[in-house]
């Protein structure tokens, strides 16, 4: 009888098992290598050369290819991270607390690409490098969301506390999205509608769209490597003291 | 019930007897607004222009000041623990410690607004939605700086890092107060932004405790 919802759950604590989970990426790393490089090698050369150029903008709307994606994974990483924290909070996995960690610096590092990437695309376009958008704004916002997070987990001596911490602020800063979102698009400005609508065929022409898709499995997949890699750094360090990481040494030495 | 109470009058007291550190806010918005003039210019149009939109930010920069204390002398003397330890739901202590703190920190910035507002020759349809945006405002201010209050409690100089991690979640209350001033001033009507206002207000009200007992329990476990 109590057999079943034990087994049930099985898949889940182990999946929290750092052990467990450096040795499964381990076995993944490699094709994600492979899969990244392959997905940017090929957006890139497609996007940059052979995607034809834009009627208005001419060439420099290439730079669509990294600013569209690196916005993408900037919001989707700070879900991430919030939904991380609030598995750690709720059933106290260590791992998704490194899940946290791992994914703030990340995530902050995205979306200042992303505001920068605007910048550089505003002024040939705009002719401007800054304006006060609803859109440009709140990514700003979203970048001292971040930098919130981020200093509220150095500011903690002990690193409990400090990921806990930090993960209620990323809950409160995940409800606060829509909020700031919604309330930002008040003035609504200068920047273009959104182009990609899950809900209806893109404004784009395909021969740009194709690329552009591409570049998103890309970032995606390469968030993922980097979040991986950023978090096997994370268990090392915490469990530098077990027995499986020694013989790992070992077995490396 | 007559624990809430005596929880109210206590907060009250307390904050009676620290009323000097109560008037540090409103001194500092006073003071930051005579900045102003001396800083963009003494003329009355460019001021007008700008006192909807500044009055707002210098409220809200004061409500920071003071949200620090909150919870700090209650964590350093041991009463949060004790207040923990007790039968009664920490959720209605939160908000009740909240609420107070408003009473008297909040409410006098609202009184206050109207007279910074003719040194800044706010026009005279933006008083009274100034001053109702604020009450609203405020309040929400205290709730969602409660947040920030209880998760830095702990630390030692916690002042910066509460603004850093707080200012952020301001942006919607700052949006929707001064665009009510302004649409005032403007001649349009400013009852839809101070509606979204007064419901973000009750969601925070609502909500904001939850958060806070978290905080404030990771802060005491520290």
């Amino acid at each position: 009888m109590s057999k079943a919802p034990t087994r049930k759950w099985t898949w889940f604590h182990r999946f929290g098992s750092p052990k467990w989970f450096y040795h499964f990426s381990s076995g993944l790393l490699p094709w994600l290598w492979l899969a990244v490089a392959l997905c940017l090698v090929a957006g890139l050369v497609w996007g940059l050369a052979f995607a034809p150029a834009d009627a208005k903008q001419g060439n420099s709307f290439r730079i669509i290819y990294i600013h569209v994606p690196t916005s993408f994974l900037a919001l989707a990483g700070y879900y991430l991270m919030a939904l991380a924290g609030a598995v750690g909070l709720v059933w106290r996995i260590k791992l998704a607390m490194w899940v946290l960690r791992a994914a703030a610096p990340l995530g902050a590092v995205l979306t200042f690409i992303s505001l920068f990437s605007g910048a550089i695309w505003g002024k040939p376009t705009w002719g401007t490098w800054w304006v006060w958008d609803a859109r440009i704004t709140s990514m700003l916002i979203l970048f001292f969301l971040y930098l919130g997070v981020i200093a509220l987990q150095q500011a903690f001596q002990n690193e409990e506390g400090a990921n806990r911490a930090s993960a209620v602020l990323a809950l409160v800063g995940m409800v606060n999205i829509p909020i700031i979102y919604k309330s930002v698009d008040w003035w609504n400005t200068l920047h273009q509608p959104a182009t990609i609508k899950m809900t209806e065929a893109p404004s784009m022409h395909p021969d740009m769209w194709h690329p552009l898709l591409l570049m998103i499995v890309a970032f995606y997949l390469f968030y993922a490597l980097v979040l991986i890699l950023n978090l096997r750094c994370e268990i090392l360090r915490h469990e530098s003291r077990s027995q499986w990481v020694r013989e790992l040494c070992k077995s490396r030495s | 019930m007559k624990v809430y109470n005596r929880l109210f009058s206590r907060e009250l007291l307390l904050a009676y007897r620290n009323r000097g550190e109560l008037a540090n806010p409103l001194i500092f918005f006073l003071m930051v607004t005579s900045l102003l003039p001396l800083g963009v210019s003494p003329e009355p149009g460019v001021l007008s222009m700008i006192a909807p939109g500044m009055i707002w930010v210098v409220a809200l920069l004061s409500s920071l000041l003071s949200l620090d204390g909150l919870f700090k002398s209650d964590y350093e003397d041991g009463c949060l623990e004790q207040l923990m330890l007790m039968p009664v739901s920490l959720y209605l202590v939160v908000m009740l410690k909240v609420l107070v703190h408003w009473l008297v920190s909040g409410l006098p910035l609202v009184v206050f607004a109207p007279l910074l507002a003719t040194m800044l020759f706010l026009p005279d349809a933006g008083y009274l939605p100034m001053v109702s945006s604020l009450l609203l405002g405020t309040l929400s201010l205290s709730f969602i700086g409660a947040i920030g209050a209880g998760l830095t409690v702990s630390l030692r100089r916690s002042g910066q890092l509460l603004s850093v991690i707080i200012m952020p979640l301001y942006i919607p209350v700052l949006i929707f107060g001064a665009s009510t001033v302004r649409n005032a001033v403007e001649g349009f009507s400013y009852l839809a932004p101070l509606l979204i206002l007064a419901a973000f207000t009750c969601a925070a009200v609502a909500f904001a405790p939850l958060a806070v007992v978290a905080a404030l329990q990771l802060s005491v476990d520290e």
